[in-house]
């Protein structure tokens, strides 16, 4: 494995092109694109101000800025340096700023939700889209590019609108049977829409295409209810993760749960891994405390860890919530399915420092590894099945089916790995500090434990 | 004197003085016999009374004795009763001790109940209570800078400056939004619901014939075992197992595993083969059940310790057979691997590479060898055949005209003088000749059979020529 050098970046804004040859990265109001192999610098833009959002289009030749304090939005080209595109939202204000999947429209959400606005940059023609709604997730767009969803709220009901993305022309418009819609995502394979409910109601609704109510999923009332929905790749499974600390599996051909993983803090009788980090302390003794050693900061700062497989039963360390907070941190926060489906990732918040790993085929848990501190993000190998997790220290942690592995980050002055982005092609990984960004690159795979 | 004494013995032992003295005569103490009649008949009224006394008090106590008696049965019953009483208090108290366990158990439960469903209200309503905040904070947003617009004359509106508009994605003008675009974008919404409806559906008829197929095989594996066991097991059932074996054949009788899987599309086929299955594995589970017990019960018999030891025995020596059959494969599987990766030259590998054909290939070798001959002694043959017909044709269309010139010779040699008396035979006599010459050379004009001539045939020739003659003669020269 290599590393990189550190750059910098402010906000956590650096995206790799969706064709994989380009790094873009934000520092202050610059925007800087590099080559993603050699990391020079191709092009250097400047921005009005400050970019709250940068996004790349899908051909790979055009990047979005925006800039929420200010209402503006900079588009630059990366085969026509000189190329120039300004969209100012004016008094409106500006919320969110997205591309479309043709990249040649821009969907802007004004201030308080009022409207969505549709730039083309090709006809600089304008469309409007009514009462949008300000929830989680209200805006998705299907994976081929053709179909956008977007949850409306009008008249204290909500709706979905189905949208072609071809001409925005309003294909569907149908009203939805939740309280109070939190998000929608489509399946991969663009047929079916999911629509969830706010967490004050487990309601999972699956609408077809052409928007009829294919299937209603509610697993309990009263307490609180979904708080991250996922589907699989291959459009078979939608996994529900919710407060009461459990996954629920829908399958796609009765939309009837098939599984239920449960999250007990006592591990007993389960064929599952556990993998406990554990870091192996320098024995530092006096005399080796020189000023040198300090500085350099390698010995005492940056502890060498491993992991180590415990034997069961195994407790993992809970931490009960505040009761009389909103949105308690208990609950399953984040799913990930790996990309050939085989695998399902979670995290649930009030066991922050353990990562579950559930095996789709056998519809049981593989592998919970268990970190010395919370788990920040993880995210799968966009090729293999293969998990990259971080924990805010300077270390990048491994997963495949044959085992794990600890990764010393080497940069000096402590980089804190907050958040991590595979590459597309799966040979590199993404690593974001506070302020810094770093580049691993994976050339062997890595099968040790 | 003997009464008296007698008497005076009585009366002493009575306790009353003496009636006779010894020393005064026999003269009787009349006052103290009147004395002594007095006493005993006082003394026998006390005794009479006495005795009646003591039968009363007799008759008391008999009395009594029966009333304790009586007395000692009712508080006997009365102990039972009270008993029994007591059991069932006992009882009654336990299940009452028990309903209140259980009522405790239930208030526990529904303090819990309610303990979680405040819970539940108490995170509805801080969840409640958040989105209130964070709407109003909202609202306000949204009224300062209604405000601010409102004071606010100069307006800023929205504004787009590009350089210069870019082309589209996929190069294409775009089209105007009409009803046909409209129907387009509906039929291509529909398209897509219905191939991802076929692809699914296809999955699913691949994946039910898969299954059909694993249930096909387990009841013809259960069947087969189920017959097989009827040798090997000890306590055969012969009316069971001959059951099962009717019963199976009459099911494949109705449902022919050799059939075409386009009979188990309809559902009663369907029902029939997993009821079949079901049947079967219900049958073969009590046959091992059984066979478990047995071993069971056999355990125990050290006479039946034996087969247990020529099982493991036999298990033993199977384990043994398959390792070396595992290590034979191996090495097997080693040479062959050295026999392919070993290099070898050109022609080697070559001739390797189809060595299984070799024979094969050799033999059709020669056969094509001699065939190919053959076929060139056919061509020879042919050609000479083909020269010489064109010879012969030459030859012959030489002879031909030959003929033709000796005939016509003969003809204008013809005299007139000689047969000037009759013309008409000299023309019949010259017609015979030429009739003569014509039939002298008949075989000379057959070519060949096998032969095909392109020059004409004689009879041909003779029709061009007008010489075919009068059938005088009865001469067939229809050749």
């Amino acid at each position: 494995m290599n590393f990189s050098e550190v750059f910098k970046q402010t906000n956590q804004l650096c995206k790799v092109s969706p064709d994989g040859k380009y790094l873009a990265t934000c520092v202050q109001y610059r925007l800087v694109v590099r080559d993603v192999s050699t990391l020079q610098i191709l092009q250097l833009y400047t921005c009005l101000d400050q970019v709250s959002h940068m996004e790349w289009s899908s051909d790979s030749l055009f990047i979005l800025c925006a800039m929420y304090n200010r209402g503006l939005v900079q588009v630059w080209s990366l085969e026509q340096p000189d190329w120039h595109c300004k969209i100012d939202e004016g008094s409106i204000g500006l919320v969110s700023s997205r591309w479309s999947p043709d990249g040649r429209h821009i969907l802007n959400t004004t201030e308080f939700h009022l409207r969505v606005t549709v730039w083309s940059l090709c006809t600089k023609a304008v469309s409007y889209i009514k009462h949008p709604k300000a929830c989680q997730k209200a805006v998705d767009f299907s994976r081929d590019g053709r179909y956008l969803a977007l949850a409306e709220r009008r008249d204290c009901k909500d709706y979905v609108c189905v949208f072609v993305c071809d001409d925005w022309h309003l294909l569907r418009h149908f009203e939805t049977e939740t309280q109070d819609l939190a998000g929608l995502e489509w399946s991969p394979n663009g047929c079916v829409l999911a629509v969830w409910d706010s967490c004050l109601e487990y309601k999972v609704l699956l609408y077809s295409l052409d928007g009829r109510l294919l299937s209603t999923y509610s697993a309990y009332e009263w307490s609180l209810g979904v708080k991250s929905v996922s589907w699989s790749p291959s459009s078979q499974f939608l996994a529900i993760g919710s407060y009461d600390e459990k996954v629920r599996i829908l399958n796609h051909i009765t939309w009837k749960k098939i599984a239920q993983f449960e999250h007990p803090a006592i591990l007993d009788s389960t064929k599952a891994t556990v993998y406990k980090e554990v870091e192996k302390r320098p024995a530092v003794g006096s005399d080796e405390m020189s000023l040198h050693s300090i500085t350099i900061g390698t010995t005492l700062f940056n502890t060498q860890s491993k992991y180590e497989i415990s034997p069961l039963p195994v407790q993992i360390p809970v931490v009960k919530p505040d009761p009389d907070r909103a949105n308690p941190k208990i609950g399953i926060s984040a799913l990930a399915f790996s990309s050939d489906s085989r695998y399902l990732a979670t995290k649930n918040d009030n066991m922050a420092t353990a990562v579950w790993v559930w095996d789709m085929q056998k519809m049981s848990l593989q592998a919970v590894l268990e970190q010395t501190s919370a788990v920040r993000c993880f995210q799968w190998d966009p090729l293999r099945p293969r998990l990259a997790l971080c924990t805010g220290n300077a270390k990048l942690y491994l997963w495949s089916p044959g085992g794990c592995v600890s990764v010393q980050v080497p940069a000096e002055g402590g980089f804190q790995v907050q958040s991590l982005n595979w590459h597309c092609s799966g040979d590199s990984v993404i690593l974001l500090g506070k302020e810094q960004l770093c580049l691993c690159y994976m050339d062997t795979d890595q099968e040790d434990k | 004197m003997g009464p008296l004494i007698f008497r005076h013995l009585s009366l002493s032992s009575f306790g009353l003085p003496p009636v006779w003295t010894a020393g005064g005569g026999s003269e009787l103490n009349i006052v103290a016999v009147l004395n002594c009649m007095y006493d005993l008949i006082q003394l026998h009224r006390r005794g009479l009374r006495t005795l009646e006394n003591m039968e009363v008090e007799q008759l008391k106590s008999n009395s009594n004795v029966d009333f304790l008696q009586l007395s000692t049965t009712r508080l006997k019953e009365q102990l039972e009763i009270s008993k029994r009483e007591n059991t069932g208090l006992l009882e009654r108290e336990r299940q009452l001790q028990l309903k209140v366990k259980s009522l405790q158990n239930c208030l526990k439960n529904e303090k819990e109940e309610v303990q979680k469903l405040q819970n539940v209200i108490a995170s509805r309503a801080s969840q409640y209570n958040h989105e209130m905040k964070r709407k109003e904070r909202e609202f306000n947003k949204l009224k300062e800078r209604l405000n601010q617009l409102l004071v606010d004359k100069k307006e800023k509106k929205q504004a787009i400056d590009v350089l210069n508009n870019i082309g589209r994605a996929d190069g294409k003008r775009s089209l105007w939004k009409t009803e046909k675009t409209e129907a387009k974008h509906e039929g291509e919404m529909y398209k897509t619901l219905l191939s991802d409806y076929d692809t699914r559906q296809r999955e699913l008829q691949l994946e039910n014939a898969e299954l059909r197929k694993v249930l096909q095989q387990m009841k013809k594996d259960m069947v087969s075992i189920l017959s097989s066991r009827k040798q090997a097991a000890k306590d055969v059932l012969p009316t069971l197992l001959n059951f099962i074996q009717a019963a199976s054949e009459e099911e494949d009788e109705v449902f022919d595993s050799s059939k075409d899987s386009v009979e188990l599309y309809c559902v009663h086929a369907r029902e029939k083969l997993t009821n079949s299955i079901r049947l079967q594995w219900r049958r073969l589970k009590s046959h091992v059940e059984r066979l478990d017990s047995q071993a069971q019960t056999s355990e125990s018999k050290t006479a039946d310790a034996v087969p247990r030891e020529t099982h493991e025995e036999e298990m033993d020596r199977l384990k043994l057979e398959i390792q070396q059959c595992k290590d034979f494969i191996q090495a097997q599987q080693q040479l062959l691997q050295q026999q392919l990766s070993s290099p070898c030259d050109e022609e080697t590998a070559s001739l390797l590479s189809d060595c299984y054909m070799l024979q094969e290939k050799e033999r059709l070798g020669d056969e094509w060898k001699t065939l190919e001959e053959q076929r060139k002694i056919f061509e020879r043959e042919r050609r000479n055949f083909t020269e010489a017909a064109i010879r012969l044709s030459h030859e012959r269309k030489a002879f031909e005209e030959e003929r033709a010139t000796w005939l016509k010779h003969q003809f204008l040699n013809l005299s007139p003088f000689s047969d000037s008396k009759k013309p008409s035979l000299s023309k019949s006599k010259s017609a015979f000749l030429i009739c003569e010459c014509l039939f002298l050379f008949p075989s000379l004009s057959e070519p060949p059979s096998c032969v095909p001539l392109t020059s004409p045939s004689t009879a041909d020739l003779y029709r061009t020529l007008c010489l075919i003659p009068e059938d005088r003669y009865g001469l067939d020269l229809n050749f």
